[in-house]
């Protein structure tokens, strides 16, 4: 077994697990000319394929792995069309270097919004047409026969006249080097045989065995290791640090001053690193938001539930005459924290810089920027620097930043000739996160005199992700993303009911914490404002929530199947059994349609156990079932450790919460029975990764209130002493 | 220095004492399969055993794993086949993005030596290890496999 990484010549195959197994990472440290076509040390069908003459199918992934098995979904759409044998199918990253080399012939990288599948799926499965073709053609060729009368099966090919047949792996060569077709048929999916099945996933085994190379694991010949310490306070500076006082420490090489906030320890090995970091004097500029805490940006959030000024993102009728003539107005209001994702494996990359040369290893989720992120820290044009990227221990969004890749070069960038591990503590993960956004929501609903929901208003207050990561996509000030799940219509994330009377808009609040895409993203609060005060509407005029949802859904047919599916499985129409309550839920965004329902109970008024959750998914077209089933349950263990455990606070500017002690996560003693209807209804292509995990927080709160009469409308319930049982 | 046996061999290691266990695996020993998470034994993603019992290797300085046996992620499968557990989660497609799946797997082999039959109780009061992933559902599936291998 290699537990050093193993250098060979092709920079370009990085841990391909299904290979042989412990088969190690490929690292190229070949500094210099020529490493940015390593890719051509292997002959191509096309940029998708290389099949070897063993048979082995090697399919290109340019999309990010992060746990979500997209590897695996995307390689089958490649070897669905190109007919391969599935059992021969294993998988390599080309690097953000080539892709820009070749001209972003595999798209963009960019891994987020449950876009990997839905967004590349086009691109991949014609990737895998054309070679298809290509291997057919060459087969032809060599047979001297019309190409038509050839067929592909199962990585074979046949001419049936002449009953000749020959192999992918015998043709590879000879099809790398004809002119792609320029159209192809593309299958329907109901002709699917590879696609659509709950085949396992591609890149299990060396998960098992400790041989996969996370970034944190990467391990160069004379690297040495960097722990760093940003300003706590957002926006404040470093002032000064005194490296005298640990230079003397056992193994320490170097004190760096990193951008203008932060200083890190470069030593022999990272716990010595982290030792004489802790060691360091530091002194702090901290700026103008030391006083920012909590309580202060409340408070001003709260100020925007009435404010004026406020962006629309949906609107009929005319909201404010329709409640004023109401026969019975409902009013609650609602917030929701700061989170951290706190991904398994903390922020890490690990960069060598020379001066003609740049390289990084790195998990990230955005290859593409992550290579822009080198460019620009290390000052090289782009031939001269590369991005390798490395399977990742979770990413959630986090890893869509290029802030630690930033540091990273920038330290290495101090040790020209020098490979340097940059790895953050979990501790100084949990301070410099990109923070789920903060919003607080006023909810107001009218009936008219027969009971019937005549008017509702829904004002958000908080902050916009747009207007700190994307300024660009704000629509004259205006964050469209903020209404994710609310939009009037469209095939992202467009609510559910019609109402006469609607306004749903946005008071934009932007406190100096950042804010970052968070696995669901917007639809995390929004579901629970929205589906939480359904049901309040719901109960305030006696009727069952979910006869109350159906009747402002009829013009909405694929969401009210998702909630039909989700309450004919938890047998809605009959009363639980003594001492379980029910809650149910219902949204839409990334293009799916999703509901959930759960059972709970609930001990002494405040300890819930959660029995079952009933999830439907209708994501248009599913490409690999079990996968799916695995992201809805992963989406609700996030979605819900985020409901019951945590919250990042501010005081003095900074964040509270320094670990998994105060920022706690569910345990699989807390993990209820998950059971997932995947219903895709065809013709369109919705995300699976993130669209479920807001459902599951609103149908426990809802169930909970059945339980109690308590209705919670601020988290994470720690702060309400309601906890798992 | 230090002298541990990992996986049945020796090292004899230059390392401040009071350096925990795991980054002396991670850092001198070399073997990465063990993860940190936490480092204040809170999410078990550095789990190794040690005498045979699961131990957070974070929070154990190495001078206290010195004469005694100490297995990884690494030493689990035997001369190239892989232990039941590991397995279990093969069959089972467990791990989502994997990080924490070796020190999963290192707890439930110690449970597993202890109870070879685990109630869904024990395994909720004996596996603690936090998954962001999500996959207990499969580890809990995967746990009642193997007791049957
Ligand atoms: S790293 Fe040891 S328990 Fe988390
Ligand atoms: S599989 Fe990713 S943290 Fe457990």
């Amino acid at each position: 077994m290699n537990h050093v990484v193993r250098m060979n010549r092709r920079s370009f195959v990085i841990g391909t697990a299904a290979v042989g197994g412990g088969l190690a990472l490929g690292l190229e440290l070949q500094i210099g000319s020529g490493e940015a076509e390593a890719a051509a040390s292997e002959p191509e069908v096309n940029a998708w394929v290389v099949i070897r003459p063993d048979e082995t199918v090697v399919i290109r992934v340019a999309k990010s792995e992060m746990g979500q098995g997209t590897i695996t979904g995307l390689a089958q759409l490649v070897a669905e069309e190109l007919e391969c044998d599935w059992s021969k199918v294993t998988f390599e990253y080309p690097t953000p270097g080539q892709n820009l080399a070749r001209k972003q012939v595999w798209g963009t990288m960019f891994t987020a919004g449950s876009r990997g599948i839905r967004e590349s799926q086009e691109l991949v499965r014609n990737g895998g047409a054309v070679a298809r073709q290509m291997l057919l053609q060459a087969a032809a060729n060599g047979w001297n026969v019309p190409v038509s009368e050839c067929s592909a099966v199962n990585g074979a090919i046949a001419h049936k006249s002449s009953g000749r047949t020959t192999t992918f792996g015998k043709v590879a060569e000879a099809a790398g080097k004809l002119e792609p077709p320029k159209d192809v048929q593309l299958k329907d999916p109901k002709d699917w045989k590879i696609a659509g099945r709950s085949l396992k996933r591609l890149d299990t085994i060396d998960k098992l065995t400790g041989q996969l190379i996370y970034g944190i694991d990467v391990k160069l010949p004379g690297m040495l290791n960097a722990a760093i310490k940003d300003c706590p306070v957002f926006g404040g500076k470093l002032k000064s640090f005194d490296a005298e006082k640990i230079m003397g420490m056992k193994g320490v090489q170097k004190v760096v001053r990193v951008g203008e906030s932060a200083v890190a320890v470069v030593a022999d090995t990272w716990w010595q690193a982290k030792t004489a970091l802790d060691a360091l004097p530091i002194q702090w500029d901290e700026g103008e938001n030391a006083n920012i805490s909590s309580a202060s940006i409340a408070e001003w959030l709260k100020a925007g539930l009435d404010a004026e000024q406020a962006f629309v993102g949906n609107q009929n009728g005319d909201v404010k005459a329709a409640l004023a003539s109401a026969a019975k107005k409902v009013e609650a209001v609602y917030s929701y924290p700061y989170q951290n994702h706190a991904t398994m494996e903390p922020m890490n990359t690990t960069a060598l810089y020379m001066a003609d040369k740049c390289e990084v290893w790195c998990p990230t989720q955005n290859g593409d920027r992550a290579l822009a992120a080198v460019i620009e820290a290390s000052g090289l044009s782009a031939p001269k620097c590369e991005v390798h990227k490395l399977p990742l221990g979770g990413g959630f969004g986090r890893r869509t930043f290029t802030d630690y890749i930033h540091q990273a070069v920038a330290i290495a960038k101090e040790m020209p000739g020098t490979p340097v591990k940059l790895l953050w503590s979990r501790e100084e993960d949990m301070a410099h996160g990109r923070y789920h956004p903060i919003t607080q929501a006023k909810m107001v609903g009218g009936f008219d005199a027969s009971g019937n929901l005549t008017a509702l208003h829904m004002r958000i207050s908080g902050q916009s992700i747009f207007a700190s990561v994307r300024p660009e996509s704000l629509q004259n000030g205006r964050d469209p993303a903020t209404f994710q799940g609310l939009n009037p219509s469209g095939p992202e994330a467009a609510i559910g009911y019609t109402i006469p009377n609607l306004l749903i808009d946005h008071a934009m609040r932007n406190p100096p914490v950042p804010p970052g895409f968070w696995r669901g993203v917007n639809i995390n609060h929004n579901a629970i404002y929205l589906e939480c005060f359904m049901d309040e509407l719901a109960h305030s005029i006696g009727q069952d929530p979910l006869e109350f949802r159906r009747r402002l859904m009829a013009q909405h047919p694929k969401h009210l199947a998702v909630l039909n599916a989700v309450a004919e499985k938890i047998g809605w129409a009959k009363s639980p059994p003594q001492e379980i309550h029910r809650g149910i839920a219902q949204m839409m965004a990334f293009g799916s349609y999703v509901a959930a329902a759960t059972e709970i109970s609930v001990d002494n008024g405040n300890k819930i156990k959660i029995h079952r959750i009933v999830a439907a998914t209708d994501c248009g077209t599913a490409v690999n079932p079990a996968q799916i089933e695995r992201q809805i349950a992963g989406s609700f263990v996030y979605g819900l450790s985020a409901l019951f455990y945590q919250e990042c606070t501010l005081n003095g500017g900074r964040i509270e919460q320094e670990n998994f002690d105060t920022y706690d996560s569910m345990r699989i003693a807390q993990m209820p029975k998950v059971e997932s209807i995947v219903m895709p209804s065809g013709g369109f292509w919705g995300g699976v990764g993130e669209p479920t995990i807001c459902v599951a927080g609103p149908a426990v709160l809802n169930a909970f209130f059945n339980a109690t009469g308590q209705r919670i409308r601020s988290f994470p319930l720690k702060n309400h002493n309601v906890q798992f049982a | 220095m230090a002298r541990i046996t990992v996986n049945r061999k020796s090292h004899d290691i230059d390392v401040d004492p009071n350096t925990p266990l795991l980054w002396v695996l991670r850092e001198q020993v070399g073997l990465t399969g063990t993860k940190y998470g936490c480092g204040i034994a809170q999410c078990g993603a550095c789990t190794v055993h040690i005498d045979g019992a699961a131990v957070r290797s974070c929070s154990l300085p190495v001078s206290g794993a010195e004469g005694k046996q100490i297995t990884t992620i690494e030493g689990l499968a035997q001369n190239g086949v892989l232990h039941p557990v590991q397995k279990a989660w093969l069959e089972h497609d467990v791990p989502q993005c994997g990080y924490c799946q070796t020190g999963m797997i290192m707890a439930a082999v110690a449970l597993l030596m202890e109870k070879p039959k685990p109630s869904d109780a024990d395994i909720d009061s004996t596996i603690t290890n936090i998954c962001r992933c999500g996959t207990f559902q499969q580890v809990r599936a995967a746990i009642h496999a193997a007791t049957n291998a």
